[in-house]
């Protein structure tokens, strides 16, 4: 691994996302999990707590628009013990909170990598927000982008830095599909030419596996950050 | 001193966490206090002449040099409620993440490391300013200025204000803030004469009161 030389960098410190902590262990994976209202950020972060916590030790922030609700439901939905779950106040923008100025969220997970040891993975889940909302890589190592059938076939087509840039866009609730008459096909379609060889997930949370497909993505880009961490 | 240097501390985009504050007008609107342009405009005058100006003479003792350590604890004594003293250290960590990363330096690396849990905002500001070159009047400025350009952002997202009349109204009340930048640079400067009593203790109760309020509510938009 490359060292700044102490004498040339005499103030070089770690402020986001390093993944090396100032005690030189590795710091918990961050994971960001971005969408517009409704389309299922927080059912896919309490699933993915269903289904990870008994193999990796995990911790949630939210990030509400102007309730403590999604932290509650998590909460009362009992995911996680409280101590692993926090909200972090946007004022009344989610999106600059997680991008422009991520100063609120960066103490939130380090809070995390402070009082929780082991402590393995965080998922910072955004406010519901627009297309446009994206993660800071100052916070986040990967992002999920999460929309929904129900809000429009089309919005793989708009595009947008979450449709495009996501390292992976969640499809949810295709069971709703013929309901809305929502063309999947045309929506895999357009999400390919948005996002090239980015992956996309289809999917329906309320069935009964409907996360296993996320839970693997992100286990895996673990696996692989810590190896190239430790390497 | 490097103006554009000034220009960045002040600016509302620098990355320290003020745009989750609304600087007591949440609480202020929330009890009809301030609900349109010329309401807001008093309330920013208030904020300005106390709380602005308290935290200006903070933050231009800091840049003078004064020991930060005992400004805190002035700081401490100048922030009677528990809630506006738990915003201004956590403010105080966020900026100091901010102004370490954006003008490192061995004295913002001490008062890190001394108050671990954050120090107050405007010290840590001020300590940024001497870091960028800024003299205290500069850190007054950028003080007072914030004092009143963070409410008026709120309040634009809070009432759907013009926010052509907010940037009007800030342009109004610039030349007081220039006023209240150079009394509170003046009372710091004094500080090595006088001692910490000199800087300036104004306080606004209200804005006390509304912050312990505003704490306790379940549903807000702004963390204070």
């Amino acid at each position: 691994m490359h060292l700044d030389h102490p004498v040339t960098m005499p103030h070089r410190h770690t402020y986001s996302a390093e993944p090396l902590r100032a005690d030189g262990s590795l710091r918990a994976f961050r994971v960001g999990l971005g969408g517009p209202v409704g389309s299922g950020k927080t059912a896919s972060v309490a699933a993915l707590c269903r289904t990870l916590r008994d193999r990796l030790s995990l911790a949630v922030v939210t990030n509400d628009i102007y309730t403590r609700e999604d932290a509650e439901f998590l909460l009362r939905e009992a995911v996680l013990p409280p101590e692993r779950i926090t909200a972090v106040e946007t004022g009344a923008c989610p999106h600059t909170a997680i991008r422009d100025d991520i100063s609120a969220n960066l103490e939130a997970v380090e809070h995390f990598d402070q009082t929780l040891d082991p402590l393995d993975l965080v998922l910072v889940e955004s406010g519901g927000d627009n297309l446009t909302a994206t993660f800071s890589k100052g916070l986040v190592d990967v992002q999920i982008f999460v929309i929904d059938v129900s809000s429009g076939d089309d919005i793989p087509r708009k595009g947008g830095p979450g449709i495009t840039n996501a390292d992976l866009l969640v499809v949810n609730k295709t069971d709703l599909a013929p309901h809305v008459g929502a063309d999947l096909a045309t929506m895999a379609a357009d999400a390919e030419r948005q996002r090239g060889a980015l992956p996309v997930v289809f999917t329906s949370l309320t069935s009964d596996d409907g996360i296993r497909e996320i839970a693997d993505w992100i286990t895996g880009h673990l696996t692989r950050w810590r190896a190239k961490a430790a390497a | 001193m490097s103006p554009a240097a000034l220009l960045l501390l002040a600016d509302g985009r620098f990355p320290a966490g003020g745009h989750a504050h609304s600087g007591g007008v949440e609480a202020a609107v929330a009890h009809k206090a301030v609900h349109d342009i010329n309401s807001l405009e008093a309330f920013c005058r208030g904020r300005l002449h106390t709380t602005g100006l308290t935290t200006a003479g903070l933050a231009a003792a800091a840049a003078a040099g004064c020991d930060p350590l005992m400004l805190d604890d002035a700081a401490d004594a100048r922030t009677p409620v528990p809630a506006l003293r738990a915003v201004a250290r956590k403010l105080g960590r966020q900026m100091m993440r901010a102004a370490r990363a954006t003008f490192p330096s061995a004295e913002l690396d001490r008062l890190a490391a001394e108050r671990p849990r954050g120090a107050h905002q405007p010290i840590v500001q001020g300590i940024a300013a001497r870091a960028a070159g800024l003299t205290p009047e500069d850190a007054a400025c950028a003080a007072a200025y914030e004092a009143v350009g963070g409410p008026a952002t709120a309040a634009v997202r809070l009432l759907s204000l013009d926010p052509l009349a907010a940037s009007w109204l800030l342009a109004r009340l610039s030349t007081e803030a220039d006023a209240v930048a150079a009394n509170a640079a003046g009372a710091a400067a004094r500080v090595k004469t006088e001692g910490l009593d000199a800087l300036p203790s104004a306080s606004s109760p209200l804005l006390d009161i509304t912050a312990e309020q505003h704490a306790a509510w379940t549903v807000r938009l702004f963390a204070s």
